[in-house]
């Protein structure tokens, strides 16, 4: 579903800024996969999101959705294949919008955008069916702008968003971070329930260890720029954060020094 | 201060305003929709006259020549756009570069710096001669550019434009090409203040290289202003259609104010400061407002009764 091939970035290359946030990285996800991603600050597991989300070129490798080679394409012509949650709840939706408006923008995602209205009274029921499943009364408040609404709801309507017309690629990058611990375990419940119901193929950043390991089907974990585990299968269903730390220890010969994510043990 | 001199220049006020109004939907759309300030209407403004004039000149309908406006201004906009967008010119820079290139190409178009055209020998569209008429003309062409703008904002296309002002990076990822929507926006933008420019001149009965000068801050004045009036009747739940015409409403009333102002005896050649000063306190008011909710003097000023009461302290353990 999902190819990286050979895929490096370096950022401010030639400056004494430069930093090699992705080198030679390499990954194969099957139609399906739930994968993880886990890593320490500076890692590159939101690199290599940007770098699938075509935010910008890569300067080495390939790139390929469904077959499709899209290393040439650029950010908005991806979108067609990937529907994407970011960390900042602010940065999904159009604050200025209304919540209807909102996900008639998504339902284009990857259509031509014409002269015919741009949402049907069809699409504001069917819009309204969907969100009445989250039980936040927002089916009720269609025409509300969205700015008006929580950090929490309105991660739950660009999650919705971004499964819209069933994407090839939903890429959620730390997309519970930013939110209580009470809405962030809302939402990862809703990611997990929306990614098995539409069998979708996800790859999630989180720094949380015990979210990465206890959701998916397939943990990966980077370090400097590199992928440097891969767990998949029976390992990855009884795997502990015990086995994790231990096992980042072995390949990478060093301790697994990110308070953030030790912190999130639990 | 004559009043009845008050009440006979209140018509041509409200037949100017009317006019300006199309000017400041163009402003709306910069302005409010896509949330950049572009200062290329000072010269568009201009060329639209200039276009207007001429083509009457060279025998073209007035109504057609104001076709000649529009489509002037849009290629304006484009070139605003293109030197934003794909240049990576920042987007004041950008507008400033076509405003001042455009004084050239005025200036070209015109052969002068000023040319007449009489509503004595063209069926002008509108005109200072027949005021009333002139209102009646405007309030019908502005009623149809905001229903206009109303559908296009409403289509697929205009929601993408609506998008891309309000967040640029959602929209991308919702596959749309903000540069495009970002030139489309700027062209409709200076295109209308084309249109606006065209009908300005045939008002005035001529076209001046000059007449655009400040044009954006009489825009911003009466986006402004309508936006705070209008708010203030009904709120933040104003519908599209409604937000525009209440920017027409703070066109008119700002030349209202402007002629009241002049028949109190201010000097004329103070009016763009006025006008600067107008925009510069709506503009700083609600950031005013703000800061005044949270302030470091009010801290400060908070701060102080821990100092006093820690004295009190001090001294009762003192006493003890």
């Amino acid at each position: 579903m999902l190819e990286l091939r050979h895929v490096s970035k370096t950022f401010n290359k030639g400056t004494i800024n430069e930093k090699v946030a992705l080198d030679d990285v390499s990954l194969k996800l099957e139609d399906g996969d739930f994968t993880t991603v886990i890593g320490g600050n500076g890692a590159g597991k939101s690199t290599m999101l940007n770098a699938i989300a075509g935010v910008w070129p890569i300067d080495e490798g390939q790139i390929l959705i469904d077959g499709v080679d899209v290393t040439g394409l650029p950010e908005h012509k991806r979108a067609k294949y990937i529907g994407r949650v970011f960390q900042d709840p602010m940065n999904g939706t159009a604050a200025t919008m209304q919540i209807d408006e909102n996900m008639a923008l998504a339902d284009r995602r990857g259509k031509k955008r014409t002269l015919k209205w741009g949402i049907s009274k069809a699409e504001r029921e069917e819009y309204a069916a969907m969100l009445k499943p989250l039980n936040l009364g927002l089916e009720k408040r269609m025409t509300s702008k969205v700015g008006l609404l929580s950090g929490g709801q309105r991660q739950s309507i660009t999650l919705l968003m971004a499964a819209m017309n069933h994407p090839e690629l939903l890429l959620l990058d730390e997309h519970t971070a930013a939110l209580d611990p009470k809405t962030a375990a809302k939402v990862l419940a809703l990611s997990d329930q929306i990614i098995s119901q539409d069998k979708l193929t996800a790859l999630m950043v989180t720094h949380n260890m015990m979210d990465a390991i206890k959701h998916g089907n397939r943990l990966i974990m980077m370090n400097e720029g590199h992928i440097i585990l891969n767990i998949e299968g029976e390992e990855k269903k009884n795997l502990t954060v015990e086995d994790l730390l231990r096992k980042f220890e072995e390949v990478s010969g060093e301790q697994f020094a990110n308070d953030q994510t030790l912190l999130s043990k639990r | 201060m004559d009043i009845t001199s008050l009440i006979t220049s209140l018509p041509p006020s409200v037949s100017q305003g009317l006019i300006w109004g199309i000017m400041a939907i163009g402003v709306y759309i910069t302005f409010k929709i896509l949330d950049v300030a572009d200062l290329s209407v000072d010269g568009t403004l201009s060329l639209g006259g200039a276009m207007a004039v001429v083509m009457i000149l060279k025998g073209v309908p007035p109504a057609v020549a104001l076709v000649w406006s529009f489509g002037a201004g849009l290629i304006a906009g484009l070139a605003t756009g293109v030197l934003y967008t794909v240049l990576g010119i920042p987007v004041l820079l950008a507008g400033i570069l076509t405003q001042i290139s455009l004084y050239s190409i005025n200036l070209n178009i015109m052969g002068m710096s000023n040319l007449a055209v009489s509503i004595d020998n063209y069926n002008l569209v509108v005109s200072l001669r027949n005021v009333t008429a002139a209102i009646l003309v405007t309030a019908i062409i502005l009623a149809v550019l905001i229903a206009l703008m109303y559908w296009f904002f409403g289509t697929e296309l205009g929601m993408t434009l609506r998008a891309t002002g309000s967040n640029p990076n959602m929209s991308r990822a919702q596959g749309i090409n903000t540069k495009t929507a970002t030139v489309i926006a700027l062209a409709l933008s200076n295109g209308l203040v084309g249109l606006a420019g065209g009908l300005i001149a045939q008002y005035q009965g001529n076209a001046d290289v000059n007449m655009g000068r400040g044009a954006i801050v009489i825009g911003l004045a009466a986006v402004i202003i309508g936006e705070v009036i209008g708010e203030a009747i009904f709120g933040k739940r104003m519908n599209f259609a409604l937000r525009l015409v209440f920017a027409v409403i703070g066109a008119v009333i700002y030349y209202l104010v402007i002629t009241f102002v002049l028949w109190l005896g201010f000097p004329s050649q103070d009016m763009k400061l006025f006008s600067a000063i107008v925009v510069a306190v709506f503009l700083a008011v609600p950031y005013l407002k703000q800061q005044r909710a949270t302030s470091f003097s009010r801290a400060g000023q908070a701060a102080k009764k821990y100092s006093a009461e820690a004295a009190g302290d001090k001294e009762g353990s003192e006493n003890a």
